[in-house]
C-alpha cells in the first residue's frame, strides 16, 4: 500500500498538469458565480472532450485502438484529480462512455465496436440509456415495451422514461420486451439504435430543479435490424446486468459543488446565535462526519480500481458510494442553507453563497437518490449480494410476465 | 390535563379545511409557481380568508379582529400547511400583527393592526440582511431622526406589504420600527427555493418610520415575536408533514414494482412510519408551544424553540421522503410532491434555522437547571 506517486506517477501527474493549465482555467480563478459554465453547454463540451482524446486523456484506460490511451487506472484516477481543480464542461458523455459503449464492447458485434466506440470517445456522437419505464424504474425487468420480429428488422413499440440526455443524443441502448409468455427476466433483448430512427419521439420532462435534463421517449413502429441486436434474443438481462455494474462505477462521483472546504468557509462567514458559526460544536461535528464521509468514498473508489487495475471485477460493495454520496449531498446542501439563516431561501447566483451551490445541490440530490437505483435498492443490494442475507419474497420470478400483478 | 383543543376550535379548523381543500388545491399553488414571480400571491385564496375573518382572528375586539387566541391561529395554520397555501398570512398574521397587538402603541395599534385584521393592508418582519443570521451586533440597517436606512434581504412578501416591521440599528442598540411601505422603499423580488411565496430585497432611502411603541429591548420584544412565530409555523409544519405523509402512503398503496405494491416493502413501511413519528413528537411539542403562547406561560421560549426544532424537522424529512417514496415522477415538475420539499425547507429557515433554535434552546435549559 502507498499512496505516494511513484517516479512514473509524479511524472504523468506533471505532465497533465501542465497539459490542464495550458489549455483549462483552475476553479479558484473562475467566479462562484459561473461555475458550472454556462451558455452552449453542449458544444463546449464536445470540444473539450475531443482535445482530451487528442491528448491521450479521453478513456484512458481503454486500448489504443479504441482511441483511448492505453494507460493504467491509476493513471486515470491521477488525471481525474487533477482535472478537477480546472473549471472543465462534463457530464454529457458520463452515461455513454460509462456505461452503454462499455456495453456494447462487451456484447456487441465487431462492425459496431469499429464504427461507434471512436466518435463516443472523441465525444462526437452522445449515447443514452433506455432502460426505465413509467411501469419500472427499480424493476426495470418489469418493463413492458414490446419488440416484434419482421424478417430481419425488429420493430419496436412502447415508452421509456427518465431518459438522461435522450433530446442530445445521437444513439442509445434499448432494453425491450421480446417474449412476454416466460418470466419476466427471461423474455428481455438489448439493441443499440440510432436515436433518429423514423418513429421515435423525444419529449423532455421538466425537473423538479427546473432543467429538462431527462425525457420521455416513445416508440413507434420503429425499426432496427437484428445486427444491432446485442447479446442473444432473451438474454437482455444478462446484459444489461453488464450496464448496470458499469453504472454503479461510473455514478457515486458526483456530489455537488459544495463540500467540506466550501463549508468550512461558509462557517466562518456566518453565525449561530451571534457567535461565528466555524466555532459552534454542532457545525464542528458535522464538518467531522462529512469529512469522514468524503474521505471514506474517496478511498473505497482508490480500492475499487486498485482491484480493477489489478484484473479483478469490483463486486456490488461499489454500491456503497452512491448510498452516501447522495444523502451527504442532500444534508450538506440542506444544511449549507441552514448556516445562511433566513438568506438561506434565496436562490440565486449573485446573492447565494458558493453561487447558489447549496440550493442546487439540495434541490438535485432529492433526483439524485433516485437516479441510477433507489437508495432502498441499493441497500437491498448490499444485504442480499454483499450479506447474504435471504431476499425478499419474490411472487414475479417465475410466473409468465403477462400474468403478473400490475398496478400504477 | 387537557392538552387538545376545543370542540368550537376543531370547528373553525374543519372549516378552514373545508375552504381551502376547495379554494385553494396544488393547481392554484401550481399556478404562482410557473407564473415566476408575476402572480406572489393566490388573491382570491387570500381575499376568502380574509372574508372568513380569519386574519383578525386573534386580533381584539377594539381593533376589528374576532378577539380569539392564538389556539385559534393554530389551528388555522396546521391547515395553512396542509394546503401549502400560497398566501402572505404568515406575514402579515403572526409577525406584523402579533408584533403590533404585543408592543404597538393605541395609535398604531389603531392605524395598522385594524387594517391588517381587515386584510386592508398586508404586514410582513424585516430582519435579516444577508445570507447570514441577524444578531444584535451585525444590524447594519438605521434608524435615526424618524428615518430608515439600509437594506434588507429576504422580506418575506416584501415585495407586495404595504407594512414592514424592520428591525434596526437605532443608536447602537437593536430596535424594531414600522414602515409604511409606500414611500422610499425599493422592493425588488428575490429568486428563492419556494417561488409559491415571495420573498423580496428592501432597500430603504430615509423612509420616514417609527419606533414600535412599548418595545422596551427591541432585541427581546423580537425574540417574543418570533418564539409566538416558532409555535404558529409548527402547525403550519404539523400540516403540511401529515399532507407529506399521505402524499407518500396512498402513492404506495397504489405503485407496484416486482410485483408487489411498493407499500408492502419494508424499507417503505418504516419509511413512512418515520415520518408519522416524526410529525407526532413534533404535533405533541407545537400543541404544548400553543398552551405557553395562549397562557403566556413561563416555559414560552424552551416551548416554542421545541416546537420550532420539531416541526422543521417533520416537515424537512417527510417532504423529502415523500419524494424518495415517489421514486422518478417524484423529482418532476408534474409532480406535486415538489410543494411539500420547497415549503418544507422555506418554513424550516424562515424565521431562522434550527442550528439557531437548538442553540437558544439549550442557552435556556442550562439557564432554568442553573448549578
Ligand atoms: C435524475 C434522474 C435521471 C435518470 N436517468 C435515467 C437514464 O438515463 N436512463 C434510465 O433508464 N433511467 C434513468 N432514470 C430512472 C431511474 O433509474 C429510476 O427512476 C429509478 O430506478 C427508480 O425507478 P422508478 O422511478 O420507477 O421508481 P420505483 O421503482 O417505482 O420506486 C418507488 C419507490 O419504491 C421503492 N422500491 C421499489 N422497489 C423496492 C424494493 N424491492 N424494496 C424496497 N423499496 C423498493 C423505491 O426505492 C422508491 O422509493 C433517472 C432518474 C432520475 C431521477
Amino acid at each position: 500500500m502507498d499512496f505516494n506517486d511513484t517516479p512514473e506517477e509524479a511524472a504523468y501527474r506533471a505532465e497533465v498538469r501542465a497539459w490542464l493549465d495550458k489549455n483549462a482555467v483552475r476553479k479558484e480563478n473562475v467566479p462562484a458565480s459561473e461555475v458550472p459554465g454556462r451558455g452552449d453547454v453542449l458544444r463546449a463540451s464536445k470540444a473539450w472532450q475531443a482535445k482530451k482524446a487528442d491528448a491521450g486523456y479521453a478513456c484512458i484506460t481503454w486500448p489504443k485502438e479504441w482511441g483511448g490511451a492505453g494507460g493504467s487506472s491509476i493513471h486515470n484516477v491521477i488525471y481525474s484529480q487533477e482535472e478537477s481543480n480546472y473549471a472543465v464542461p462534463g457530464g454529457v458523455f458520463a452515461i455513454g462512455l460509462g456505461m452503454c459503449i462499455p456495453t456494447l464492447m462487451s456484447w456487441g458485434p465487431e462492425e459496431a465496436k469499429q464504427r461507434y466506440v471512436k466518435p463516443a470517445v472523441r465525444g462526437e456522437e452522445i449515447w443514452c440509456q433506455l432502460f426505465s419505464e413509467p411501469a419500472g424504474g427499480s424493476d426495470v425487468a418489469g418493463l413492458r415495451t414490446r419488440a416484434e420480429r419482421d424478417g430481419d428488422d425488429w420493430v419496436i413499440n412502447g415508452q421509456k422514461v427518465w431518459t438522461s440526455g435522450a433530446h442530445y443524443s445521437d444513439f442509445g441502448i434499448v432494453v425491450v420486451r421480446t417474449d412476454p409468455t416466460v418470466p419476466k427476466h427471461k423474455g428481455l433483448t438489448m439493441f443499440y439504435i440510432d436515436m433518429k430512427s423514423p418513429g421515435i419521439e423525444v419529449r423532455p420532462i421538466k425537473q423538479m430543479s427546473g432543467g429538462s435534463e431527462f425525457n420521455e421517449v416513445f416508440f413507434t413502429n420503429v425499426r432496427v435490424k437484428d445486427s444491432q441486436r446485442l447479446g442473444k434474443v432473451g438474454e437482455g438481462w444478462k446484459v444489461a446486468l453488464t450496464t448496470l455494474m458499469n453504472e454503479r462505477l461510473a455514478v457515486g462521483g458526483n456530489q455537488g459543488n459544495a463540500d467540506v472546504k466550501e463549508l468550512i468557509s461558509l462557517a466562518r462567514e456566518t453565525n449561530i446565535d451571534g457567535e461565528a458559526a466555524i466555532g459552534n460544536g454542532a457545525v464542528r461535528e458535522r464538518i467531522a462526519d462529512w469529512y469522514v464521509q468524503a474521505q471514506g468514498l474517496k478511498f473505497t473508489r482508490f480500492r475499487t480500481l486498485t482491484a480493477l487495475s489489478k484484473g479483478q471485477t469490483p463486486g456490488p460493495e461499489s454500491s456503497i458510494s452512491k448510498i452516501i454520496a447522495a444523502k451527504k449531498m442532500q444534508e450538506l446542501g440542506s444544511f449549507g442553507m441552514d448556516l445562511q439563516d433566513m438568506g438561506g431561501v434565496i436562490r440565486d447566483r449573485e446573492i447565494s453563497a458558493e453561487g447558489a451551490a447549496y440550493q442546487e445541490q439540495w434541490l438535485g440530490a432529492a433526483g439524485y437518490r433516485i437516479a441510477g437505483g433507489t437508495d432502498e435498492i441499493l441497500r437491498n443490494i448490499v444485504a442480499e449480494r454483499v450479506l447474504g442475507l435471504p431476499s425478499d419474497i419474490r411472487v414475479d420470478k417465475d410466473i409468465p410476465f403477462n400474468q403478473m400483478p400490475k398496478g400504477k | 390535563m387537557n392538552l387538545d383543543f376545543s370542540d368550537d376550535q376543531k370547528l373553525l379548523k374543519e372549516q378552514v379545511r373545508k375552504f381551502l381543500a376547495d379554494k385553494s388545491p396544488f393547481t392554484v399553488t401550481r399556478r404562482i409557481l410557473n407564473a415566476e414571480g408575476a402572480e406572489p400571491y393566490a388573491k382570491e385564496v387570500w381575499k376568502g380568508l380574509v372574508d372568513m375573518g380569519l386574519t383578525g382572528a386573534a386580533v381584539p375586539e377594539a381593533y376589528g379582529g374576532l378577539g380569539l387566541g392564538a389556539l385559534e391561529l393554530c389551528v388555522i395554520a396546521e391547515e395553512l400547511g396542509r394546503s401549502v397555501a400560497a398566501v402572505p398570512f404568515s406575514s402579515s398574521i403572526y409577525l406584523a400583527a402579533e408584533a403590533l397587538r404585543l408592543y404597538g402603541s393605541e395609535a398604531q395599534k389603531q392605524q395598522w393592526l385594524t387594517k391588517l385584521a381587515s386584510g386592508e393592508a398586508i404586514g410582513t418582519l424585516a430582519v435579516g440582511e444577508g445570507t447570514f443570521a441577524a444578531s444584535p451586533k451585525n444590524i447594519k440597517t438605521s434608524f435615526a431622526g424618524g428615518k430608515v436606512s439600509g437594506e434588507k434581504l429576504p422580506v418575506p412578501d416584501g415585495d407586495i406589504a404595504d407594512l414592514a416591521i424592520v428591525l434596526v440599528n437605532a443608536g447602537g442598540k437593536p430596535a424594531l420600527a414600522i414602515v409604511d411601505l409606500s414611500a422610499n422603499v425599493a422592493k425588488e423580488v428575490l429568486k428563492t427555493i419556494d417561488p409559491t411565496r415571495s420573498h423580496a430585497r428592501l432597500t430603504f432611502k430615509d423612509a420616514p418610520a417609527e419606533l414600535l411603541g412599548e418595545q422596551g429591548d427591541g432585541w427581546a420584544a423580537l425574540t417574543r415575536v418570533l418564539e409566538g412565530a416558532a409555535v404558529l409555523f409548527a402547525f403550519e409544519q404539523v400540516g403540511g408533514a401529515e399532507a407529506a405523509l399521505e402524499q407518500a402512503r396512498g402513492y404506495a398503496m397504489e405503485r407496484y414494482a416486482f410485483g408487489r405494491l411498493i407499500g408492502s416493502y419494508q424499507a417503505i413501511k418504516h419509511k413512512l412510519a418515520d415520518m408519522y413519528v416524526k410529525k407526532e413528537v413534533a404535533k405533541s411539542n407545537a400543541y404544548y408551544g400553543a398552551m405557553m403562547l395562549n397562557d403566556e406561560g413561563a416555559e414560552l421560549t424552551e416551548a416554542a424553540a421545541a416546537s420550532r426544532i420539531a416541526g422543521s424537522e417533520a416537515y424537512v424529512f417527510a417532504a423529502q421522503e415523500n419524494i424518495q417514496t415517489h421514486g422518478g415522477i417524484g423529482f418532476t415538475w408534474e409532480s406535486d410532491a415538489q410543494f411539500h420539499y420547497r415549503r418544507a425547507k422555506l418554513l424550516a429557515l424562515t424565521i431562522g434555522s434550527p442550528v439557531q433554535w437548538k442553540e437558544k434552546l439549550v442557552r435556556q435549559l442550562e439557564a432554568k437547571n442553573a448549578a
